[in-house]
């Protein structure tokens, strides 16, 4: 292993980019979390403190999924979604509780949250899938696969986490797309109406009556908005708007600042964001996003096989969703379900996940410049 | 395997796939931006203007508190609107200027609102700086409110006990949370600034009765105004208490013991219900309920007479002669004695160096158990005593329920003590001598017990040995179902001993009151058993009982059962430092057993009265 390691180039130019980009979003995040959290707390680690142990164990996941090989990994996709599958089974018996929903099992002090690792052993097990033979026809490209996510879907929808679940699905229609469905088209509506939903839900949302919103709402994730009266999206809205374009400055959000807004260090930690450094830094969040999802499918689009090639989509893909679907939501164009921004959000399980995705990502390239073996 | 399986073409395919991809990610960030920028750039001045001047709070909507009311649905506690004055730090401009306002306007202590204001805390959550305003007050503030932005007058909840000192001991009182108690799981979902029930049944059910905090978000002006507000969740009341004291004997009871100290326990022996348990001196709750000053408080505390104390079940006191009834018990179940075998009582007992003295210096004569009680003779006591043994003893108080808590649900209960010699080895670590069997005899030495055990006690024996844990509640309304939950009588058993042993003590109970050491207690009403009884205070005695300062003076005793046929009462009186039994603590129970007997039939039991009460209930405290 490690002479094959010396084989090949260390960091280049691109991997540099690549870590830059990383860090400064997470960067950002720290910053976000202490600035809502610093002084509220009192006893416990502080969040920021805690972010940062979680960054330093994603950088542990980074190195791990960078430093492997990435054909191996796929070779346990089955049994890792297997033991998946166990974990969500157990979450929903023995899983800790909060706001509603069975999500954690408890590990010692830790919380952990299987369904964030779900979505990562899901790409790896389609991407598994669809590369070990040539899959063809309607039942082999679209119904079998389509059986193999349905399972861990229904247990995470269960939970109930709307917001996992979705990410299953955006994962699912992209590794489709991507392989190809012998009507293109479909492949691409069924992504762009997920990628779409935002816009075309605020049309059919907007037109709905309170009491009939507040019912569906109450339906598709009872725990999060218990009254449905908005108070969160509200807040959310007003905390990103009153930034203007230089925003309030760093600890000058009143919203965040006063806990007008809630679970600012979570879910809303982009309108924290947005709130104290205006239109200007959030253009600055949303271009690293950008370039890091364009470097991303570079990665994808000069992998040296379909196994890589569609790991890379499907990563891709998943974080697109989660940061597209995250500030839709605190930006109040859809309804708020559950899903953490990226990187930026607070969370042990979401933070070590996301980065150990980016380090298979990386894997993918690095792979592609070795020689054969 | 490093290829992968899929034709070139599909694979050549991907590249066309992922520009599509790509131009789908810039179309949707771009969407993306394109609403923050309508968001923060358009709207922005909007949404700035938002959240400067219509701030929304959450805010807490306090439940109301379960109401609380005697057997007959008599109120006994409830809640009342009262205004108290609130100041947000956040919109104060000049706090001295405002400090100045409110003492001018409401002759408030300037000092004291300054400590309020400057004490440690958020700026963000309202600090309550007067409760219980008038009326006039709280419309005085409200007119000036303008000249005062940051202050507020906020309605809320406060707890009123309409009859006052009556049953204070057993209501007991409520209160802000304390940062102790905040800790503590059984308050997990409480916060600052809770009201929770302090003492009484208040403490010991507040789980019932708090009830469950609502929420609404609450707009508010830059003045710190309420503008508009919704209820995003309703608060939930508490449940109600159906006591089993009957408020009119409670009354009563309290009106007898009068100024002077003491207790005084009925309950009924066919359920363990407790129809009244007073305790003087005692306190009124609504004085405990609101916020005290430090004066206040030390006051209360350090108040010789001890108000806060429930004499009733946190009393310890030695039985005196009282205590030979389950001695009689135990003399005739382990046959040291038989009903007719005597005892020659010339006055004292000689054991080893030291002769015990009977109350009677002349002496009894030939006693048998009957008249050693209806007498109260103390050498009989000495001698079954002395055969006996302190184990024996011992056995026989624990079966009546002495030395431990009767398990009545009552904060800080005190068990009294039955001592053994195995007690001894423990608390002590000294060896039982022999000469303190004989004190025990008679309720003296380390023997103590609470009215509340007495009043056990001479119940069970009135009920033939069938035991009942007193009890003070006897139902609970579920508010949020209607439901009226009934608790049933908790038996705890029947002391093991012959039928015939009661009814001869029994006999001679009834004998007392009639012909005995209670003559006093002598009712045309109704038959009265009972036995009297004399705490001793202190032991060296210098001359006629009028020459002792009163702290000195000997606690009288008193048991009872009413009628002696059926009882269906009993009674246990203590009043301290009033001398003997029979003269002073008697007529009490039998005015307290008369009453009873009179009050009866009884008005109709618990309603089920939903609509009663509790307006206040919806009133509103910042978080």
């Amino acid at each position: 292993m490690i002479n094959r390691l010396t084989e090949h180039r260390g960091l280049d130019s691109f991997d540099i980019r690549y870590v830059a980009l990383i860090v400064a979003i997470l960067g950002i995040g720290v910053l976000s979390i202490y600035s809502v959290t610093h002084g509220h707390q009192s006893g416990t680690a502080p969040y920021y403190l805690k972010q940062l142990i979680w960054i330093g164990l994603g950088v542990a996941a980074f190195l791990v999924m960078w430093a492997s090989d990435y054909h191996h990994l796929a070779r346990f996709a089955y049994p890792a979604y297997a033991v998946i599958l166990l974990m969500l089974i157990f979450v929903l018996f023995e899983g800790r509780t909060s706001k509603g929903a069975q999500r954690w099992i408890a590990l010692g002090p830790l919380n952990f949250q299987p369904s964030e690792f779900a979505k990562l052993v899901l790409i790896l097990v389609l991407a598994h899938y669809y590369s070990k033979a040539p899959r063809v026809g309607w039942l082999q490209r679209v119904i079998v696969p389509g059986l193999l996510v349905l399972p861990g879907l229904l247990l995470i929808l269960k939970q109930p986490d709307l917001g996992s679940g979705l990410s299953f699905v955006a994962v699912y229609a992209a590794m489709l797309l991507m392989v190809g469905v012998r009507s293109q088209a479909l492949g691409f509506i069924l992504l762009f109406s997920i990628m779409l939903f935002p816009f075309a839900w605020e049309g059919v949302w907007g037109s709905l009556h309170d009491y009939q919103r507040q019912r569906i709402m109450a339906f598709v994730d009872p725990g999060y908005d218990p009254a449905g009266k908005g108070y969160h999206a509200l807040q959310s809205k007003i905390a990103i708007g009153s930034g203007e374009l230089l925003g309030k400055g760093l600890y000058g959000g009143t919203q965040s600042q006063l806990r007008f807004l809630p679970e600012g260090h979570t879910d809303f930690v982009f309108a924290v964001f947005a709130e104290e450094w205006g239109f200007l830094g959030v253009l600055v969040l949303l271009t690293l996003f950008v370039a890091l999802m364009w470097l991303s499918l570079e990665i994808a689009s000069k992998a040296k096989d379909q196994l890589g090639a569609l790991l890379a989509v499907g990563i891709v893909a998943m974080l697109c969703f989660c940061v597209v679907i995250n500030i839709g939501m605190t930006a109040g164009m859809f309804p708020i379900v559950g899903i953490p921004l990226p990187l930026v959000s607070y969370g042990g399980s979401a933070t070590i996940m996301t980065m150990a995705s980016l380090g298979l990502l990386l894997n993918v390239k690095r792979k592609r410049l070795s020689l054969f073996y | 395997m490093v290829t992968g399986h899929s034709s070139e073409s599909e694979f050549g395919d991907l590249h066309r796939r992922l520009f599509i991809l790509r131009v789908g990610l810039l179309l949707v960030v771009a969407l993306l931006g394109l609403r923050l920028w309508h968001l923060q750039i358009h709207e922005g001045p909007y949404y700035r203007d938002l959240s400067e001047n219509n701030r929304t709070r959450l805010v807490l909507l306090e439940p109301a508190r379960g109401l609380i009311y005697d057997r007959h649905g008599v109120l006994l506690a409830n809640n009342v609107p009262s205004f108290s004055l609130y100041v947000m730090l956040e919109d104060v401009k000049d706090r001295e200027f405002l400090i100045q306002q409110l003492t001018d306007l409401l002759g408030l202590d300037p000092a004291l609102v300054r400590k309020k204001m400057t004490a440690k805390g958020s700026k963000l959550i309202p600090r309550k700086i007067k409760d219980r305003m008038t009326l006039r007050d709280a419309t005085l503030v409200e007119s000036h409110r303008l000249d005062m932005p940051g202050v507020m007058i906020q309605v809320e909840s406060q707890r009123n006990y309409p009859g006052g000192v009556t049953a204070a001991h057993l209501l007991g009182y409520v209160g802000e949370i304390s940062a102790d108690q905040l800790e503590k799981p059984e308050f997990l979902d409480l916060h600052q600034g809770s009201i929770v029930g302090q003492y009484g049944v208040e403490k010991s059910y507040d789980r019932h009765m708090r009830g469950m905090a609502g929420q609404k978000s609450v707009e508010v002006d830059a003045l710190g105004h309420e503008k508009k507000a919704s209820v995003v969740e309703r608060p939930q009341a508490g449940n109600d208490l159906y006591l089993t004291i009957d408020v009119r004997l409670q009354k009563v009871a309290e009106d007898l013991l009068g100024e002077e100290q003491g207790a005084i326990v009925a309950l009924d022996p066919n359920s363990g219900d407790i129809l009244a348990m007073a305790s003087r001196p005692g306190f009124d709750p609504n004085v405990l309920s609101r916020e005290l000053t430090t004066k206040q408080w030390v006051e209360i505390v350090q108040d010789e007479g001890r108000p806060l104390n429930n004499r009733a079940s946190q009393g310890q006191y030695p039985p005196g002669s009282t205590f030979k009834i389950p001695m009689a018990v135990a003399a005739l179940e382990t046959k040291t004695m038989s009903p007719s075998s005597t005892v020659f009582c010339n006055g004292g007992y000689q054991f080893g160096k030291r002769l015990y003295h009977d109350w009677k210096a002349s002496g009894h004569g030939y006693v048998d158990l009957h008249n050693a009680l209806v007498h109260s003779c103390d050498v009989y006591f000495y001698t079954i005593g002395q055969r006996m043994g302190i184990d024996v003893m011992a056995e026989f108080g624990k079966d009546f329920g002495l030395g431990k808590a009767t398990g009545v649900e009552l904060p800080s209960e005190r068990s009294g003590i039955m001592p053994s010699t195995a007690w001894k080895q423990k608390a002590k670590n000294e060896q039982w001598l022999p000469g303190e069997t004989i004190s025990a005899a008679i309720g003296q030495g380390y023997v103590t017990v609470t009215p509340l055990q007495m009043a056990s006690l001479v119940g069970t024996v009135a009920n033939d040995g069938v035991n009942y844990r007193p009890r003070l509640v006897q139902a609970v309304m579920d508010r949020t179902s209607g439901n009226l939950q009934e608790l049933p009588a908790v038996p705890r058993g029947k002391i093991n001993a012959k039928p015939e042993t009661f009814r001869v003590i029994k006999d001679a109970l009834a004998d007392v009151v009639t012909k005995g050491t209670a003559t006093k207690a002598k009712s045309s009403v109704v038959t009265i058993g009972g036995k009297t009884g004399t705490a001793q205070v202190a032991a060296l005695r210098t001359g006629p009982e009028e020459n002792i300062p009163k702290k000195f003076r000997d606690h009288a005793w008193f048991v009872a059962f009413a009628p002696v046929e059926s009882p269906k009462i009993a009674v246990a009186v203590l009043a301290e430092h009033m001398g003997h039994g029979g003269a002073t603590a008697a007529p009490l129970a039998k005015e307290v057993i008369e009453t009873y007997m009179k009050l009866t039939p009884q008005i109709p039991a618990v309603t089920s009265d939903l609509s009663r009460g509790n307006q206040a209930g919806r009133s509103v405290k910042d978080s």
